[in-house]
């Protein structure tokens, strides 16, 4: 009790996340490749050898070439081309990118609707709570791919193809974020339960806070452990949404391919041998949720409160 | 006994159920044939009647469930009152709501019971206290915030400059001085004290309790106080209340309570304390179980367990009654002579 005041990176130093982070190996590894791979995607302008996107720069006549090392390469294109002759590592760079902002994006809005209305739910209860959580079994009843299948086909006939490939990465954010929602929504409402019991809760009310003070000053920042456990695994779970989505032809347009989507593009021509164009992006797609997973299941480890309540 | 200019809080045949049966649906049964509906409340408190006076700390004892948090957490508007009225200084509280609350919220704090858990453990020390003076009075400056919470943490006896520490990083005792700083930093007239001390180690108790002592001669502070340890009362109450299944039994100055205690359930509770020189205790025994809130005994509420109960005790509610002494007490044994 004689130490000064500390900074907040000292804390962050001191603290258990950062000791059992240290120690875990799988974390650190996971860590870094995330790491790396976000920072490829946020720079792939600058990575890329080509620009997807510039119909210019595209030759219909390299299209179909393997990678570096097998007969028929071309240096200028480490990873290969696709079938309209893009190179590949650049639209796996630009691919990334698409399906880590959709699926951030979802998760964002996912947890902006599931903390209001779990903390709504939790704190308020009574009639408040029956109806939001009824509202959230029905939409799980449903399958998330259902919803968005339905609602990208409906969108997509509405609006027509050109349309839809300019707002369709906004309407993926749109459709995966508000068919989960309730997964975070639960899990909010059960801390705020817990949460919402204890006498620091009382001491607020007691002061005179209003409820919506007391939600989101004094109960929310005590809920964040849980939130950020499953916000971890819903961004790989919208990542695959995404891919699955765009697999299905719902999802990103091959004018400004996902992962998914390259994934698709490439199946058409997988008989044909050129294989190149779906596993690649595959592999991407399959370390990059797993890396995911494997920092969210280390998150739930950590953040237990059995194991530790910080 | 005492002008009515000097009652600060006037608590008014308070009553509180709290509902069993649920829903609708959840009440109707079907048993031979037909349909019932059940309905079930547990009676926490049933008609309390109690008048704080100014300056004083009134204690309220009484044995595990019966009502006595509830009557603090009830005054404090934490709870709304099945029935019953309470005043402060002469207005109506209890049904007020949103703004019409809020300047009797900055006259009246609470502490609470437990302070592992009333502490928000987000929140520095320095945030905890600060929140609720900015919330009170937005007109004040930094500066004087800083020197207020400052001012409240030296009061209580820990050191301002651990204001950037959690609530974790502190002993159980320091976490109560915090939690006494935080009602004292709006200025409170009126503090309900529920049971603030019980979850302390018995080193630190009566460190807390003098510093409770000390705040109410400095700030001239009205308690409120709820426990269950009759020591404390003896030391720290001006007046006692004695509380059984939901209804104020007896009342009166600490002294004359401890001396001559009327009301045969107190008689029992105050025989119960341990003495040092108890070589052969006269416990007094009572019979029986206290008996379940949700079905309360008809007439006095204590006569299942009474040695003095007769037909009448069965029948009729007695009420709080001023005999010679200056203790005010519910029985009819008392009131008839008979006791």
């Amino acid at each position: 009790m004689t130490t000064a005041t500390l900074s907040r990176w000292d804390r962050f130093r001191e603290s258990f996340l950062w000791y059992s982070f240290k120690r875990d190996k799988v974390a650190i590894a996971s860590f870094i490749v995330l790491v790396s791979m976000v920072l490829a995607a946020i720079f792939a302008p600058l990575l890329a050898p080509a620009d997807p996107y510039d119909l210019a720069q595209i030759n219909i006549m390299n299209s179909e070439l393997p990678p570096v090392g097998l007969d028929g390469s071309d240096p200028a294109f480490p990873l290969g081309t696709d079938a309209q002759g893009r190179d590949l590592l650049s639209t796996i760079l630009y691919g990334t990118r698409v399906s880590l902002l959709i699926g951030f994006g979802a998760v964002v809005l996912q947890a902006a609707l599931g903390i209001l209305f779990g903390l709504l739910a939790g704190y308020l209860g009574g009639r408040v709570d029956s109806i939001l959580m009824r509202i959230a079994d029905v939409q799980l009843s449903f399958s998330t791919l259902m919803v968005a299948i339905i609602v990208g086909a409906v969108f997509k006939a509405s609006f027509g193809n050109l349309m839809f490939g300019e707002i369709a990465i906004y309407m993926l954010i749109f459709i995966i974020g508000v068919s989960e929602w309730p997964q975070i929504a639960r899990t909010v409402r059960a801390s705020v339960l817990a949460e919402k019991k204890k006498e620091y809760v009382d001491a607020a009310k007691v002061m005179g806070f209003r409820t919506r003070r007391i939600m989101f000053r004094h109960i929310l920042p005590n809920t964040l452990s849980p939130i950020f456990v499953i916000a971890t695994v819903q961004i790989a779970n919208a990542i695959i949404s995404e891919a699955a989505l765009s697999f299905l032809g719902l999802g990103m347009p091959e004018t400004q391919p996902s992962l998914g989507s390259l994934i698709k593009s490439g199946f058409d021509y997988i008989q044909s041998g050129s294989w190149w164009i779906t596993l690649i992006p595959g592999l991407v797609l399959v370390v990059l949720v797993l890396v995911i997973n494997l920092l969210g299941d280390w998150l739930r480890d950590v953040m237990n409160p059995r194991l530790y309540k910080g | 006994m005492t002008s009515p200019s000097s009652t600060l809080v006037d608590i008014r045949g308070l009553e509180k159920k709290f509902d069993l049966s649920g829903g609708l649906l959840e009440q109707i049964s079907f048993k031979g044939g037909r349909f019932h509906r059940k309905q079930e409340a547990v009676h926490a408190i049933n008609g309390v009647d109690l008048q704080v006076q100014k300056g004083e700390a009134l204690c309220v004892v009484g044995e595990s469930g019966c009502g006595k948090s509830t009557v603090a957490r009830t005054v404090m508007g934490l709870l709304s009152p099945s029935a019953g009225e309470i005043h402060y200084d002469g207005q109506r509280i209890d049904h007020l709501d949103g703004k019409e609350v809020l300047p009797y919220r900055r006259k009246m704090q609470m502490i609470f019971q437990n302070p592992y858990a009333s502490l928000n453990p987000r929140m520095t020390i320095q945030q905890t206290l600060e929140e609720p003076i900015r919330f009170h009075q937005p007109d004040a400056t930094e500066s004087q915030i800083r020197d207020k919470v400052q001012d409240v943490m030296e009061s209580v006896g820990i050191d301002p400059d651990w204001g950037s520490r959690f609530g974790h990083e502190f002993s159980g005792g320091q976490r109560q001085r915090i939690a006494i700083a935080r009602a004292l930093a709006v200025d409170p007239e009126f503090i309900v004290a529920d049971e603030p001390i019980s979850a302390l180690d018995v080193s630190i108790q009566a460190q807390v309790l003098n510093l409770m002592m000390e705040a109410q001669e400095s700030r001239n502070l009205t308690y409120l106080f709820i426990t269950h340890d009759l020591a404390v009362v003896e030391h720290f109450g001006t007046r006692v209340a004695v509380m059984y299944l939901g209804r104020v039994c007896e009342l009166a100055d600490t002294r004359t309570l401890f001396s001559t205690p009327r009301h045969p359930y107190t008689q029992a509770l105050l025989s119960a304390i341990p003495k040092l020189e108890d070589d052969r205790p006269n416990h007094i025994r009572l019979q029986g179980e206290v008996p379940t809130p949700v079905e309360l005994p008809s007439g006095c509420v204590f006569h299942g367990r009474c040695p003095y109960a007769d037909d009448r005790c069965r029948q009729q509610i007695p009420q709080l009654i001023a005999t010679d002494g200056g203790a005010q007490v519910a029985c009819h044994a008392v009131e008839e002579g008979r006791l």
